[in-house]
């Protein structure tokens, strides 16, 4: 029970460590969820110490889990993204990640091989050529990002829907779990309701073109109906399993069902 | 000594009138802490990505960082809908809204500015709020009930399209949800600085009387 008191935010070394961590992708932040300056703010307002950090903690895990049992029980499969006219596409769309585009993954699509794994009766790896024999279809919608932005894109690929149909994945796992080729192995699992909505997409193209590296070349995982980082890119796999694996920004605190 | 003891009596025989019923106070202590965790995690998730080019300051932001910050949100979230939903229902139900919050005339609303204005507003029955306090009070609850439908939109912008649609679209609903919290931070400051200045109204929010 680390009791914490700030009664002047600012003085406390922890608060300076702090601000360097947005840019500290790494287990360490989690642990800065209840702590440091939030609780000065809130010891000043009420004047006592309220929240005791690492029980705080407890109880947001604990209402986060409760938030995604709300969440899957609210997702109607039914109910699609709003579509937009090509019109209506934010020019340029923003490239978005937690390195610069310089560091983004630089996938050479002739070795590259889409593995599929876990609960699915045909495990072939698949080509980028195999892949881009499937019958595609082209989406413009809304993409909105956790941090509250959001920008209209054109996305074009198979619908997830197909192909999981195609390798005889049994649906009736929880999850589709991703990983992707960024170097520190970026990850998502995705709910099997919303893996199979109409709207979520392999996808191959970005406005019409081969999809560049900014935008996750050679396949991203297109859903409509989730925030952006549970829309992965760069996707080297596919594990179709009951396990939730956890995920990249999940595992350090992100709401996993984050859907909309 | 004698009228001194006839006041004891009166005083026994009468029980001070309760100004603010127990279900106010509770919900309404509740709905400031609710608020003030809602204002303080929102900060912290504007600064991810601040519509305006400014940001909050650090200090007073709450959970650390934006993942932080969204936990916060989205827990204290059921705290508030869940108290300002029994809040409106026991409010309309009981007819405290009719009594207390109606009616609101421009003129009665002008006259109680300038006598706010010139200190000349009393406030010597706690039980009628003043047409200052029922303007307030009423917009306020109507700025609650826009922050929550604009959060809602934003959270389930898909499930929820139709509360998009009210907003108009995605980016707008986002703006809405930033002016209905200044709206609350401007309220916040008056009315707390009115709640001092008058103490004992504070006190019958606090005891009831
Ligand atoms: C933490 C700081 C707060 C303090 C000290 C405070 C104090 C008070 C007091 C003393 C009253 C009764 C005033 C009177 O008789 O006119 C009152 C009423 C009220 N307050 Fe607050 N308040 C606070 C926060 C809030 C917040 C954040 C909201 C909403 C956003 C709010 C909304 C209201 C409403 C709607 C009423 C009228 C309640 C009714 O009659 O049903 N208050 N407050």
């Amino acid at each position: 029970m680390a009791k914490r008191s700030f009664l002047i935010p600012g003085v406390d070394k922890r608060l300076l460590i702090k601000d360097s961590i947005k840019t500290m992708p790494d287990v360490t932040r989690r642990r800065f969820i209840a702590g440091g300056a939030s609780l000065g703010a809130l010891t000043l307002l009420t004047g006592c110490d309220v929240v005791d950090s690492s029980s705080a903690e407890e109880m947001l895990k604990q209402v986060s889990k409760f938030n995604d049992a709300v969440q899957a029980f609210i997702f109607n499969p039914d109910a699609l993204a709003p579509t937009f006219p090509e019109s209506a596409i934010t020019k340029p769309f923003p490239f978005n990640a937690y390195y610069d585009l310089d560091d983004a993954p630089d996938v050479d699509g002739k070795d590259w091989k889409l593995e599929v794994r876990g609960l699915v009766d045909n495990k072939k790896s698949w080509t980028l050529d195999e892949l881009y024999q499937l019958p595609q279809v082209t989406q413009v919608t809304r993409h909105i990002c956790v941090e509250g932005w959001s920008a209209i894109g054109s996305w074009t690929g198979t619908p997830l829907r197909d192909f999981l149909k195609l390798i005889g994945a049994d649906t009736r796992a929880k999850y589709v779990w991703f990983q992707c080729a960024d170097k520190d192995g970026y990850n998502s699992p995705l709910d099997m309701r919303s893996a199979l909505h109409p709207q979520t997409q392999m996808t191959f193209k970005y406005a019409n073109e081969i999809l560049p590296r900014a935008y996750g070349f050679p396949m991203k995982i297109r859903v409509p109906t989730k925030l952006g980082f549970k829309n992965p890119k760069y996707v080297v796999s596919m594990e179709v399993t009951n396990d939730y694996k956890g995920g990249y920004w999940e595992d350090q605190g992100y709401n996993s069902f984050s859907g909309s | 000594m004698a009228s001194l003891t006839v006041t004891d009596e009166q005083i026994r025989a009468t029980p001070a009138k309760v100004i603010q019923p127990a279900w106010v106070r509770v919900m309404h202590w509740i709905n400031a802490f609710a608020m003030i965790l809602m204002i303080l995690s929102g900060w912290q998730i504007y600064n991810a990505s601040p519509l305006f080019g400014f940001s909050f300051p650090r200090e007073y932001t709450l959970g650390g960082w934006l993942g932080g910050g969204l936990l916060w949100h989205f827990a204290a979230m059921w705290l508030l809908m869940i108290n300002g939903l029994a809040y409106l229902v026991t409010g309309f139900a009981t007819g405290r809204f009719a009594k207390k919050l109606l009616p609101i005339t421009a003129s009665g609303v002008l006259h109680d500015v300038r006598a706010a204005l010139t200190f000349k507003l009393g406030h010597d029955d706690l039980t009628v709020y003043n047409y200052v306090q029922r303007l307030l009070y009423a917009g306020i609850i109507v700025v609650g009930v826009l922050i929550v439908l604009s959060g809602l939109a934003m959270w389930k912008p898909v499930q929820l399209y139709y509360l998009v649609m009210l907003f108009g679209d995605y980016p707008t609903a986002r703006y809405v949800h930033f002016f209905c919290m200044a709206a609350i931070c401007a309220f916040l400051v008056i009315h707390v600085l009115l709640a001092l200045l008058v103490p004992k109204s504070l006190r019958a929010m606090i005891i009831g009387r």
